[in-house]
């Protein structure tokens, strides 16, 4: 009676590891049994196993089959499986050739019919195998452009368990089948979304320019209708493409969460616009069995754009902090512990009281002053002091209205050269340091020999300091924010008007 | 006599004769109790051994090994269990074994031996 192994990989998070499963046929009564910690739907993987490798042509051995994953001790999730079991197996009756089939990593699940079902999570799982030294991968071929997208490793797909027993040199009769593809679901373009369509709001765009060029995070303040949910929609707009090894995080992100991945790579930065009625778990990731990724995971290297910021939850927006300061979520689970990447800009909205009316000219405030404080208050200091640029949005009058048909506006692809350029302009100074962006610069840094700034360009600010108007952590935002305020606008230093400026983007809402 | 009950006599049958064949003697066969009866029990070396012969006329509905249950094996350690009491032979070791017969019309009759099955 006859062993073999095969691998395939088990995602905890984002991170992958390469799972042995091993195949026994035992003389005993007929049955399947698959050790090593499965779940639910890993555990019928026996009942799919069965009869796709019946249905395509080759039964399995009527004798006893002991399927083990091992390391025993790691969870497993999910169908992604089947193929390597099945394969397992049928290599143990010496239907394939237990050598073809122990050096190749396989990853799908089985429909009943034999033909393999696109499986998610296939980027991170392919980039795990390549990661651990393998040369080839099977994988279903409605999957095989995503997990194509690795380097280093070659991608085998096949249609149906049939195809893939031919290539393990089974003797069978290739069958045409129709392959299955994941059901894709049309993505929204939001390039069509322009900075051409903002009307007034100068300070707001500027804002928005700095804050993609310096890495900044954003809070608006002001009433319904001043555009803050638009203007927040046109961030991502102006952001750069994204580099290879981002652009490589955020389609594993997506693949994870069982989004379509497509034919290439995602390069756009992501937007993320949860509602406030999203819970903590949906926010940084979370589940008991299997870790998924949550909302802030999936801004990762785009936006998060936070609507109502004052409706949400308080323990959601304190759950921010620890991916604000490191970058990184980490999930704690009984069984495991997931790390996710979340570098993401966060992006707060808020009206200025549940009203909305506060200090808009033409109409009343209804709300009592307690309200007033209440709301905003529900805004934590730790999480606000996080933010650098904070700044007032009003609506638009009918002047501006008038004004702007007639004077040249700025096109998001303007905007985005401008960015660009700002951020070389940055990564060329901050060449030797660990940063690359603005906001990521540490204070001391700032105010070091090299890169101190004159007492006369900073004396607004220090005057500042001394009145107790800012804190010494709000200075060094400040002066972030004025050095990508001189990026922006192509000059070597902030002078007098970027540190003004900057004072305003920082404190503009006490105005 | 029904179809399957011929069906299944002709595979006992078949089994005795298979297991005699290997240098097993015969001891009981239907041996029956209270609790429900043993197809075959046979001997060899020191060893008695019970049988669960299994007959099918084709493998149209699964292999015959697949009709022996969980439930079905536990019963059949019982009736071992109520043998050995009864009997005046001293068994030095048991074992419960499963026979499958797939006896297609018009061909010689297919005898699968499995030892030991639990």
């Amino acid at each position: 009676m006859g062993l073999a192994r095969t691998h395939s990989v088990a995602l905890i998070g984002l991170a992958g590891s390469i799972v042995e499963v091993e195949a026994d046929i035992s003389n005993q009564l007929p049955g399947m049994r698959v050790i090593g910690l499965p779940d639910a739907a890993l555990a019928e993987a026996a009942e799919r196993v069965r009869a796709a490798a019946k249905n395509s042509g080759t039964a399995l051995n009527s004798h006893k089959l002991t399927v083990n994953l091992s390391p025993a001790a790691l969870r497993k999730h999910g169908s992604g499986f089947d193929l390597a079991i099945a394969l397992a197996c049928l290599a143990a009756d010496n239907i394939v050739q237990p050598g073809s089939v122990a050096a190749v990593v396989h990853i799908g699940e089985l429909a009943l019919d034999g033909r393999l079902r696109p499986t998610p999570g296939m980027l991170p799982a392919v980039i795990a195998a390549a990661r651990c030294g393998y040369q080839t991968v099977m994988v279903p071929a409605g999957n095989a452009e995503e997990a194509g997208l690795v380097p280093g490793i070659r991608v085998v797909g096949v249609a149906s368990l049939r195809d893939a027993l031919i290539w393990h040199g089974a003797a069978l009769q290739p069958v045409d089948v129709d392959v299955l593809h994941a059901t894709v679901e049309e993505d929204r373009a939001d390039e069509s979304l322009d900075l051409l369509d903002v009307v007034g709001n100068d300070e707001a765009i500027l804002a928005l320019q700095v804050a993609a060029a310096g890495g900044h995070h954003v809070f608006m303040l002001g009433p319904p209708g001043a555009g803050k949910t638009m203007l927040a929609a046109r961030l991502p707009g102006l952001l750069p493409d994204l580099g290879a090894a981002a652009s490589l995080e955020v389609s594993s992100i997506r693949s994870l969460s069982g989004r379509p991945v497509g034919r290439s790579l995602v390069i756009r930065p992501p937007l993320e616009a949860p509602h406030h009625t999203i819970t903590a778990a949906a926010m940084v990731g979370g589940g008991s069995g299997q870790i998924r990724p949550g909302a802030a995971v999936r801004a990762s290297h785009g936006v998060l754009f936070l609507d109502e910021a004052p409706e949400f939850n308080a323990a959601v927006l304190d759950a921010l902090r620890q991916p604000l300061e490191s970058g990184q979520i980490s999930i704690h689970r009984a069984n495991a512990v997931a790390h996710f990447p979340a570098r993401f800009q966060l992006v707060l909205a808020a009206n200025p009281c549940p009203c909305g009316q506060y200090g808009v000219g033409d109409q009343e405030c209804t709300c009592p002053p307690n309200a007033r404080r209440r709301y905003l208050a529900r805004l934590s200091g730790p999480l606000l002091d996080r933010i650098d640029i904070q700044l007032g949005v009003t609506r638009v009058t009918a002047a501006e209205l008038r004004l702007a048909a007639a004077e040249g506006r700025l096109s998001s692809a303007v905007a985005r050269a401008r960015v660009l350029a700002a951020r070389a302009a940055a990564a060329d100074r901050l060449a030797g340091t660990p940063w690359t962006l603005n906001s990521e610069v540490q204070g001391s840094w700032l105010r070091g020999r090299s890169t101190r700034l004159d007492a006369p360009v900073t004396a607004m600010l220090d005057r500042a300091l001394e009145r107790g108007g800012i804190t010494m952590r709000g200075y060094d935002r400040i002066l972030r924010v004025a050095w990508s305020i001189a990026d922006l606008t192509g000059v070597a230093r902030p002078g007098p008007d970027e540190v003004g400026q900057a004072l305003y983007l920082r404190k503009g809402l006490a105005s | 006599m029904a179809r399957k009950d011929d069906v299944g006599r002709r595979g006992e049958d078949c089994a005795a004769e298979y297991l005699v064949r290997c240098g097993y003697t015969l001891i009981e066969r239907n041996w029956r109790c209270s609790q429900g009866e043993i197809d075959l029990i046979v001997a060899r070396g020191g060893d008695v051994v019970f049988v669960e012969v299994k007959t099918r006329s084709g493998t149209g509905y699964g292999h015959p090994f697949e009709a022996i249950t969980v439930a079905k094996l536990a019963r059949l350690r019982r009736l071992a269990g109520a043998w050995c009491e009864q009997s005046a032979l001293s068994a030095r070791r048991i074992r419960i074994d499963a026979i499958a017969v797939i006896a297609r019309s018009g061909q010689e009759p297919l005898v699968e031996h499995l030892e030991g099955i639990f």
